[in-house]
Parts: C-alpha cells; sequence; structure tokens
C-alpha cells in the first residue's frame, strides 16, 4: 500500500529510534501529548513506546470524538430513534458507546429501534431517499475532519429538497480544546500534567491547515509538529519535538507535508463556514464547557436541523460516577489510575467512552497493554512490563 | 481519530464521484471536497470523501528525513567508537 | 411424479408456512430439494433417525448453527459453509469426519430457487468432504421471525489410534502454525454489506480441512493442538488456546500471511486482520522439532500453501498472547470486546 508501507519499516523505525536515543538528553523528561486517538492508536499497535528511551513519555490527549460527546448528546441520539420513530443514521464508532445507565445505541437497537450503521454521509443520503415517509436523521460527530462530509450532505440534502433528511451536530474544534488543555490549572498552575510538547493532529490538520497551532506555540511557549497517523510519523515527529526543546524552541512544525499545507483545505473550509457556524458554548466530556469549541447549523439551514426539528426532552444525563474518563482525557490520570478500569469497566462491559472507542486511552491500554493480569484486574506494580 | 488513507483515483465520474484503489480494492467517493484531482493521483478518503491529494514529493522528501536521522546517528556511533 | 400439478397448489416459487405443516406439502419439499440432492441410502430409507456402522475409535460429535447476511457471497454460500464448518470442527478434534445431520429453519417467503441451490451447494460440499448427510429437519417460521434460512449441521467422527488432540496442550517451546492467510472469509462478506460495498476480488476461504488435518496427522501423529480461527479469527482462538493450556504466546508479526488487499480492506474499515474470520484455515501447535516437517506436509496440500510458523508458545502465568510488530516493538492481542465494527476514528 503507498504511502502506507513506507511509513512502517522496520529499518527506518530503528534509525528514528536510534536518534531519538542519542539526542533526548538523559538529564530530563519530555513529555508529548498526542492530541489524536490515532496517535494513540498507533503508539499501542506498533509498540512505539517499546523503541522510545525511558524518559520519553507520551501523554494521551482528548482527541476522539467518541469520546469527548458528553452523555446527554448520546442520550439525545437514543431519544431521536426511540421516541421520534426517526431512522438514526451514524457511524460505527458510535455503536457501543454507553449513555446514562449504559444505555448505548445497540442496546436501543436491540428493543426495536431504527439504527444504522454508516459508512459515509452518502449512505445516510440513500438511505433518505430509499425511505421517503421515514425521517431520517445523521447523527453527526466528529473534529474538523469529518464536518466537510456532513456539510457536503447538507448541501446536497438541500439541493435535492430531500425534507425527510436532518443532520443532529456534534462536531466539535481541535484548536478550541488544546488551548482549553494549556490554560487548565492542572498544566499551567498545578504542574499535575506536564506537556512539553504537542504531536499535532495530522487529519484534522489537512482540513485547518497548520496555521492555527502558530497561536500556541507562540503564546504558551510550547512546541507543535504535526504528525502522521503512521506509527514512523509518530517517532519521526517526536524526534522533531526533541530537537526543538534541545534547542530551546517552540514553533509549528509540519512532519506531515504530504498531506498537510499551512492552509488546509479551503475548498473544505469555505464549505463548512457556508453551513456551520460556532457555538458559543459546547459541553465536552472530561473538559467541561468550552467556549466557541463546537459548531451548530447555520438558521438556513435550520430546516435541516435535528434540534430545530424534533423537540428533545429535558433529561438527567448522568455519567458513571467514578468513572475517570475526564481526568484521563485531559491527561491528568491514567487508565490504570481509575478504581473502574479492568474491575467493573472492560471493554465488553465500558463504563465510560475511554474504554469503548479504539483510539480511547482506557481502550488502548487494555488491548494493547501488557500491565494486567488475565482474570481482569489491574496487575500490581511488579507485574507492570510497559 | 479521523481515520484516512491514501488511494489512488482510477476513474472519475459524475457528480463529483469518483473511483478509488486500495491495493486490489475499489471503492466509490466523493470529490466534492477537492479540486483538480485527475486519474492517477493519491487522494486521502475520510468516510468516504477525498480530503486532500497526498503529494509524493513531500512523502519521499519526509523518507529521506528519516533516512538522514539514522545516517546521522550512525555517524555519531562511529565517531563515539573512534573516540573511545 | 405423480405430484399435485403444482399450479393448482398456488405459487411453488417461495416456501409458505404448508411446507412446514407435517403435510404433503412438506414431503414433497424434502422429496423434490433435500432427498433428491442429498441422496445416500439412510435417507431415502425415510425413517426418523439414520442408523449408521462407526468404525473402532473414540466417537466425536459436534454441531454448529450457521447464519449469515448475505446467504450467497464471493466463494461460497450458506450451504456449503454449514457442511465445512462442522466437519472442520470434528476434524479439529483429530477425528475423520463420517456423517452430518441438517436442521433448516426456512422463513415463510423465502425463494425456492436460492433453497435449491443453498441445498445443491450442501450436498456438494458434503460430497467433497467425504460425508454423508444422514438425517435432517425443516421447519418454516413465519414472515418477520427468520433471517431467511438458519442451518444447524451436527457431525460424527471418530478419532483414529494414537492420535490426540486438545486445546490443553500447548507447551511453552511448541512452535505455532497456521495454515495460510488470514481475514480473507470476513473481509468477503464484509464487502457485500449493505453500507458498506466496495469491490474486491476477495473470496471466501470456506473449505472442508479434513483432508489437509488426515494429511498432517499422517505426517506427525503427535500435533498438540489444532483449531479453526472462525469467529473472532486467530487472535480470539489463540486467545482461547492459551488460556485453556495456561501459557503464553509470542507472535512475530511479519510472519503472519495475510493478502495484499485483505490488508487493504481492513485498513480502509478501521479493522484489525487479527480478529476478521476465517473458514477454511487452521492453527496447528507442535513440538518445536516436528514444526519444520510439518510445514513442510502442509504446504504440500493444496489448501495450505502458503501456512507458516508464526510464534512460539511461551511460560506466561496470565496467558498473555502477545506480539512483536513489524516496527520492533510489542503488544498484546487480546480477545475482542464483540464483534468489529467498521470505524471512522
Amino acid at each position: 500500500m503507498k504511502y502506507i508501507d513506507e511509513f512502517r519499516q522496520r529499518d527506518l523505525a530503528e534509525k528514528v529510534a536510534g536518534a531519538i536515543v542519542r539526542e533526548a538528553r538523559s538529564g530530563r523528561d519530555y513529555h508529548f501529548m498526542e492530541f489524536c486517538g490515532g496517535h494513540t492508536h498507533a503508539i499501542f499497535r506498533y509498540g512505539v513506546q517499546d523503541l522510545m528511551p525511558p524518559n520519553v513519555r507520551f501523554v494521551h490527549g482528548p482527541g476522539c470524538p467518541v469520546c469527548v460527546l458528553p452523555v446527554r448528546r448520546l442520550d439525545d441520539a437514543v431519544e431521536l430513534a426511540e421516541r421520534h420513530g426517526v431512522i438514526l443514521t451514524t457511524y460505527g464508532d458510535m455503536m457501543r458507546v454507553p449513555g446514562t445507565k449504559q444505555r448505548s445505541l445497540i442496546k436501543a437497537k436491540a428493543d426495536g429501534a431504527d439504527i444504522r450503521m454508516v459508512y459515509s454521509t452518502q449512505d445516510a443520503l440513500k438511505i433518505a431517499r430509499e425511505n421517503p415517509k421515514r425521517q431520517v436523521v445523521f447523527f453527526a460527530i466528529g473534529f474538523e475532519t469529518t464536518t466537510p462530509p456532513t456539510a457536503v450532505a447538507l448541501v446536497q440534502a438541500r439541493r435535492e429538497g430531500l425534507r425527510n433528511f436532518s443532520v443532529f451536530c456534534n462536531h466539535v474544534l481541535t484548536p478550541a480544546a488544546i488551548q482549553h488543555i494549556l490554560q487548565s490549572p492542572e498544566v499551567r498552575d498545578l504542574g499535575t500534567v506536564k506537556i512539553d510538547g504537542f504531536l499535532g493532529p495530522s487529519h484534522v490538520s489537512s482540513v485547518i491547515g497548520s496555521e492555527p497551532y502558530e497561536f500556541f506555540s507562540e503564546e504558551f511557549q510550547k512546541p507543535v509538529v504535526i504528525a502522521g497517523f503512521e506509527p514512523l510519523d509518530v517517532m519521526q515527529s517526536t524526534l522533531m519535538l526533541i530537537r526543538q526543546i534541545n534547542e530551546g524552541r517552540h514553533e509549528v512544525e509540519n512532519e506531515y507535508t504530504r498531506v498537510v499545507k499551512r492552509e488546509g483545505n479551503l475548498k473544505a473550509q469555505a464549505l463548512v463556514s457556508d453551513v456551520f457556524e460556532l457555538r458559543p458554548r459546547f459541553e465536552w466530556r472530561g473538559l467541561g464547557s468550552v467556549p466557541y469549541s463546537a459548531l451548530r447549523i447555520r438558521s438556513e439551514f435550520a430546516d435541516l436541523d435535528a434540534e430545530t426539528r424534533f423537540e428533545l426532552s429535558e433529561k438527567a444525563s448522568r455519567e458513571v460516577k467514578s468513572c475517570e474518563c475526564p481526568a484521563i482525557l485531559r491527561g491528568a490520570k491514567k487508565p490504570t489510575d481509575c478504581k473502574l478500569f479492568g474491575t467493573v469497566c472492560t471493554p465488553d462491559n465500558p463504563m465510560g467512552s475511554c474504554m469503548v472507542s479504539s483510539e480511547g486511552a482506557c481502550a488502548a491500554y487494555w488491548t494493547y497493554g501488557r500491565f494486567r493480569t488475565r482474570d481482569g484486574r489491574t496487575a500490581g506494580k511488579e507485574e507492570i512490563v510497559a | 481519530m479521523c481515520l484516512a488513507l491514501p488511494a489512488r483515483v482510477v476513474s472519475i465520474e459524475a457528480d463529483d464521484m469518483a473511483t478509488v484503489a486500495l491495493e486490489g480494492v475499489r471503492k466509490k467517493i466523493s470529490l466534492a471536497l477537492v479540486d483538480e484531482v485527475a486519474v492517477g493521483d493519491y487522494v486521502l478518503v475520510h468516510v468516504g470523501y477525498a480530503l486532500h491529494k497526498v503529494s509524493e514529493e513531500e512523502a519521499a522528501r519526509t523518507l529521506a528525513m528519516m533516512a538522514e536521522a539514522g545516517v546521522l546517528a550512525d555517524e555519531l556511533e562511529e565517531i563515539g567508537r573512534a573516540d573511545a | 411424479m405423480n405430484a399435485i400439478d403444482p399450479n393448482l397448489q398456488g405459487s411453488n416459487d417461495v416456501i409458505d408456512m404448508t411446507h412446514g405443516g407435517g403435510g404433503r406439502a412438506m414431503a414433497d419439499l424434502i422429496r423434490d430439494v433435500f432427498q433428491r440432492h442429498f441422496s445416500n441410502p439412510h435417507l431415502a430409507r425415510g425413517n426418523d433417525g439414520a442408523v449408521v456402522e462407526l468404525p473402532p475409535g473414540r466417537v466425536v460429535v459436534s454441531t454448529d448453527g450457521h447464519v449469515i447476511s448475505p446467504l450467497f457471497f464471493p466463494g461460497g454460500d450458506i450451504g456449503c459453509l454449514a457442511v465445512h464448518g462442522t466437519v472442520n470442527d470434528v476434524a479439529m478434534m483429530g477425528a475423520r469426519p463420517l456423517y452430518l445431520t441438517v436442521g433448516v429453519i426456512l422463513e415463510e417467503g423465502f425463494a425456492r430457487a436460492d433453497l435449491e441451490r443453498i441445498v445443491k451447494s450442501m450436498a456438494e460440499a458434503a460430497r467433497d468432504a467425504g460425508v454423508e448427510i444422514v438425517t435432517g429437519d425443516t421447519k418454516v417460521v413465519e414472515q418477520g421471525k427468520g433471517d431467511g434460512i438458519f442451518i444447524t449441521t451436527t457431525g460424527v467422527g471418530v478419532i483414529p489410534e494414537g492420535i490426540n488432540v486438545a486445546g490443553d496442550q500447548a507447551r511453552p517451546g511448541h512452535a505455532i502454525i497456521v495454515s495460510g492467510s488470514i481475514g480473507d472469509h470476513g473481509l468477503a462478506i464484509l464487502s457485500r454489506r449493505e453500507n458498506l460495498e466496495f469491490e474486491t476480488e476477495i473470496r471466501s476461504d470456506t473449505a472442508a480441512l479434513n483432508g489437509l488435518v488426515g494429511a498432517m496427522l499422517a505426517a506427525v501423529p503427535g500435533i498438540k493442538v489444532l483449531r479453526d480461527p472462525t469467529r473472532g479469527g486467530l487472535g480470539a482462538t489463540l486467545n482461547e488456546i492459551a488460556l485453556q493450556s495456561k501459557v503464553g504466546m509470542m507472535l512475530d508479526e511479519q510472519a503472519i500471511p495475510i493478502k495484499r488487499d485483505v490488508a487493504a480492506g481492513c485498513e480502509l474499515l478501521g479493522l484489525d486482520p487479527l480478529y476478521v474470520a476465517n473458514e477454511g484455515k487452521l492453527i496447528a501447535i507442535c513440538e518445536a522439532d516436528a514444526a519444520e516437517r510439518l510445514l513442510e506436509v502442509m504446504r504440500g496440500h493444496e489448501l495450505a500453501r502458503d501456512a507458516a510458523i508464526i510464534g512460539t508458545v511461551v511460560e506466561d502465568r496470565h496467558a498473555m498472547v502477545q506480539m512483536r510488530t513489524r516496527l520492533g516493538g510489542a503488544r498484546v492481542v487480546d480477545y475482542l470486546a464483540g464483534e468489529q465494527l467498521p470505524r471512522i476514528c
């Protein structure tokens, strides 16, 4: 696979790993937050941490759209399918995420709700065309990468006069979340979360470009390297971060130049701003209410907005108490710090979102990590291998 | 987040649609978000949409950079050995 | 035939409730479809059960229900799959499969032509595998209460003298062998799923493995473990064995055979091929010094040309399956929570 296999080569990985070992100074630690779940996944799936010297550590960030969606919004989606009788379409990632009282879309589906997994917004439109007498809602989640395809679907639905189609919009913005993390007391004042630099989003940046990160590197004096999602990209970007720190620089650098330009994809950006506008605030799981961190559908498209079309009830949405997803999403805690991890909460019976998505830190620890015993309990420290 | 893959455009069809190939796997995708894509180009595909063209030159440059990181390390190692 | 003219009875194109009602329609269906294709003396006798002779040895019985969507897929259909699945389960015990029984549940409205096609495919698969379908049952459920057709098969086989294969016999130092490329079946099915369609030449690997197993046991009678990595794929099956044997495993990612198109399809859908289903592959675990010989015999068989040693059994009180990645790192290969769903992030 061109552009994939080259970036998984062992001999190159050994070379880059060798350079990292040489250049990382033994007198200090390097803590890099990989914002994206895509990076988390690559690090665990390929065992990248094993190739790093012990003083280079990755801090897992909140860049998993499934993980940061607040329970309330998920409960709303379940309500749309159950109470309003719509055909609810969504990406496979959302199906198993638990809402209030562990109610997930897959459980609602088992109870008879018409919930259909789609691969693309084009499939959701197709379902709307094929079911003219039913209301079809697309439950839209995702960062800037996933937003333009939703915009295309809305424009297309308008053009075709597809009156039975609407979108329940939950698109969120990456830069706002990064800024929120950097401003959090845990990072800024308490120093409980140590972040020396960021592995910047790869596919988000293919849309928004590298420019939006320039503010952080300047304001917070932290280096950012936009990194591709293949394991070699992650390693090379780590090397670039180490070099910036060693040289006292804090710039935005781009390792993923084969896809990311400074200005991003202008056509996609224009389309997104035609259809969406900023929400003054949006609730993130883990980060709380973050100003200007999400998008809503513009009033020009209000007739295709599921939040306008359907009256959603007030609900007492609740996450599981003692689930540490919020702190884990901020990088303040590790999955193994959570009481529920591996005991009550496993991928078979997830209590929080981080255990569901394959990009969630808990699921990645559980699936790929080597620190627990087979009977499901977290292993003692002496048993921790990685 | 944001699973996306580079795939080769094998044909361009009406309504901004195209067929891309990843090895022998072919999939119909939308080109609505990109301009000036030609057959033979590689595009980054996410949820059935091309998000960006993939630059062959830049990919080669990045790979060369990774190889260089190693060369530098190898040289340092040799210097280290020579010093010892 | 002296059956009543079907035109006078109404449409004969689809299955209706009378086909399961115990009357003439059911008798006709059994005779015209099942007995015709499965023809053998046991069935022809028309009794409630089959009386069969077994050669000496321990008897293995195994049963498997088959539900699949779509019913017809590249490389096979639910009919041959229902035969292969059970033949393989019997063979993985080290036994020679001899007889099958078949239970079919049809949904009202199911196309008779599809049923014929499926039954024919079962008959061919059984013939090729050298097993006889000796007794069966058919029921019809109302529309909406079934998914077209469900098929349950039970297999009976006999373990030859001197063979002792079981899941709890893997020991540190043993070699782990897989008979060929992984994930073909699962990807072939997914390529035809609604809303996921992609075009590919990938075909299901569904096949009866009893011939291969026979050749393997003839060459290395001391094979410790045999298992077919069906649902849950290689990853789940190795975990089952590790738990049963209370051992760990260390796999080498680069040694695991996988077709380029299967790898590409998995990338596209965000799936890990280790957990994608196979229907014509097996895992064998044997003493290290027998591994090369076993591999040679396997590669001489048309169903295991790409067989490879993919790892070693190691000591591990946590019974973890681990893998050296292609990059040189290590990761755990765990059980999955459920079926892998295609993902976008």
